[in-house]
């Protein structure tokens, strides 16, 4: 593998995303979420103003599992078969580069600017709210922008995997869509129904495992589990193993979420 | 040993039930300018795309320089090849002198010769605009421009003059010629065969992905046997005799139409026409022998 031509890839592909300033829109459009969930976030309850840190994080992980996964489908659904379209891959192609060095640099390229917008778009909301927290709170913080941005790196890997197998961009736009919609919305509805319609009796042992096999439950519990003060409000921890909670094993789960997709992508564009 | 330039055996490309090339060989000589052509659906597209090694073969051997297209040496080959794809559409945010360098820097070639390119094909006054707002012939040359970067050993060209204007042609083939002076070897579709026929060293002409015929224009025109026209202006009252002096020869075709008579004739037998049109040269007063053109040829044998 040469690392060349993966460089050149990524570089135009995040420098079209600066140009047509994708990056600067996503930043804001984070920055602002961020700080309107901050502030109002418990309305409910009868209060505005920002809380605590860590109940802030709980907040901003709702917004993310809907808004980053969506944005990086988004983002990448017509990495390949847009240029099919234009017809400029078989150009491309015929380049000194192979199929894996051409996914992989739209890959990064295209993770570059999704990283480049969550980490400064959360990162000018956090400034604002944690002047005055210890270094506890700026590392969980830290850590709720890293787990952010392997999210989203995980959703552009199922993008551009969408983006080679769909036959035109239609199709790979539904593709796209579909996929939101299973994982943000359906997934664990299901899983919860089927939890409930056997009265726990079927799936309650492999239910931690099953939630294992959506990047966005991974996402939830690697933040959720970090923060103390909202651990046992979700509940999670009568559900979820504590052996299965360690970041190093969410984070390793996540990866294979950015790599598999990204492994099929490529054995079929190889095809 | 010296390899050809291209040498395809047996190849074969199915998609499904569809054979899009069906048994093909094929050798170009390094320096030889071969002409593909053939209908759409022919199966051009895909044996250049089987050649670049962008889509594998069903079947066959496919080599460039001696290396198999398929291989992991042949990336090595591609710093060498210049293609253009049919249509192509480059990237609309990207101005004319961006688009050249992204990619110059993926061949490996040095930035500075994209602004002499653009000169080249006539774009240096486009350079600083953006692709979006470049007209159907200034997309193509731009194209043409990526195809030339590095100046290649072996350029692909297909239907490289689509959309260009009569300016344009003639620019495209005087660059053509001169790549053709240093020795590159090219290959060539277009749809405007008059326009390549006396541009080529040889064609090859493809039907329902096979390759029909194979030479240059004049072994293919004479494999053929294809008609030579006669075509003279003749004063009405000598009509008559001549009708009855070509019919003596039995010749085929006369057509009369005011001044103008036509008058189809069998590639041998030319001679006994001009001897027989000499009795009457003070009643002609111009004579004009067409050979059969590419097109002729061409539907001929793909008709």
């Amino acid at each position: 593998m040469h690392f060349k031509p993966i460089a050149i890839l990524a570089r135009k592909e995040f420098h079209d995303r600066i140009r047509n300033r994708w990056v600067l829109a996503v930043t804001l459009i984070f920055a602002v979420f961020a700080l309107v969930i901050a502030y109002f976030g418990a309305a409910q309850q009868g209060a505005v103003g920002f809380r605590g840190i860590d109940v802030t994080i709980a907040s901003l992980v709702s917004l993310v599992i809907y808004l980053v996964p969506l944005i990086a489908l988004i983002l990448g659904f017509d990495a390949v078969v847009g240029e099919r379209e234009r017809g400029s891959l078989d150009l491309l192609l015929s380049m000194p580069l192979t199929r894996l060095e051409l996914l992989l640099g739209k890959f990064i390229g295209l993770s570059a600017a999704l990283a480049c917008s969550t980490v400064i778009g959360f990162g000018v909301a956090g400034a604002m709210l944690i002047q005055s927290e210890p270094a506890a709170a700026l590392f969980h913080y830290g850590g709720f922008m890293l787990s952010s941005v392997l999210l989203g790196m995980a959703f552009l890997s199922l993008a551009v995997m969408v983006s080679v197998f769909a036959p035109d961009r239609g199709r790979a736009s539904g593709m796209a869509i579909a996929l939101w919609f299973f994982f943000v919305l359906v997934y664990d509805l299901l899983l919860l129904g089927g939890l409930v319609v056997t009265g726990g009796q079927v799936g309650a042992q492999a239910f931690p495992y099953l939630l294992l096999l959506n990047p966005t439950d991974v996402y939830r519990i690697l933040n959720i589990f970090s923060l103390e003060d909202v651990r046992t409000l979700y509940g999670l921890t009568t559900v979820f193993p504590s052996h299965l909670a360690h970041p190093a094993v969410l984070g390793a789960v996540m990866i294979a979420w950015i790599v598999a997709p990204l492994a099929l992508a490529t054995w079929r564009f190889r095809k | 040993m010296a390899h050809s330039a291209i040498e395809v055996r047996g190849a074969v490309k199915r998609y499904g039930p569809i054979e899009a090339v069906n048994d093909v060989d094929l050798r170009v000589e390094t320096g030889e300018v071969l002409g593909l052509i053939g209908h759409n659906g022919a199966g051009k597209s895909t044996l250049f795309k089987l050649m670049l090694g962008l889509v594998p073969a069903t079947a066959g051997d496919i080599r460039i320089e001696g290396t198999p297209v398929r291989g992991a040496k042949f990336r090595e080959v591609r710093q060498r090849l210049g293609y253009l794809p049919e249509n192509v559409v480059l990237y609309d945010n990207l101005n004319g002198l961006e688009t050249l360098a992204f990619f110059a820097s993926l061949k490996g070639v040095s930035r500075s010769e994209c602004a002499p390119l653009l000169e080249r094909v006539g774009l240096a006054h486009a350079g600083d605009r953006r692709v979006r707002a470049y007209s159907k012939g200034m997309r193509q040359r731009l194209g043409f421009a990526q195809a030339l970067l590095g100046n290649p050993k072996l350029l692909f060209l297909d239907e490289p003059t689509n959309g260009l204007d009569p300016e344009g042609i003639r620019q495209f083939y005087r660059i053509l010629q001169e790549q053709r002076a240093q020795g590159t070897t090219i290959i060539i579709t277009s749809h405007i065969l008059s326009e390549i026929q006396e541009r080529v060293d040889r064609i090859a002409i493809m039907k329902t992905g096979r390759i029909q015929a194979l030479g240059t224009v004049a072994s293919l025109r004479e494999e053929m046997q294809l008609p030579l026209w006669f075509e003279l202006r003749v004063a009405p009252e000598a009509h008559e005799a001549l009708r009855n002096a070509l019919a003596q020869l039995s010749i085929g075709e006369i057509e009369i139409d005011g001044h103008h008579v036509a008058v189809h004739c069998p590639r041998d037998r030319k001679m006994e026409v001009l001897n027989a049109l000499t009795r009457f040269d003070h009643r002609i007063d111009d004579l004009h022998i067409r050979e059969p053109s590419l097109e002729d040829v061409f539907l001929g044998y793909a008709g």
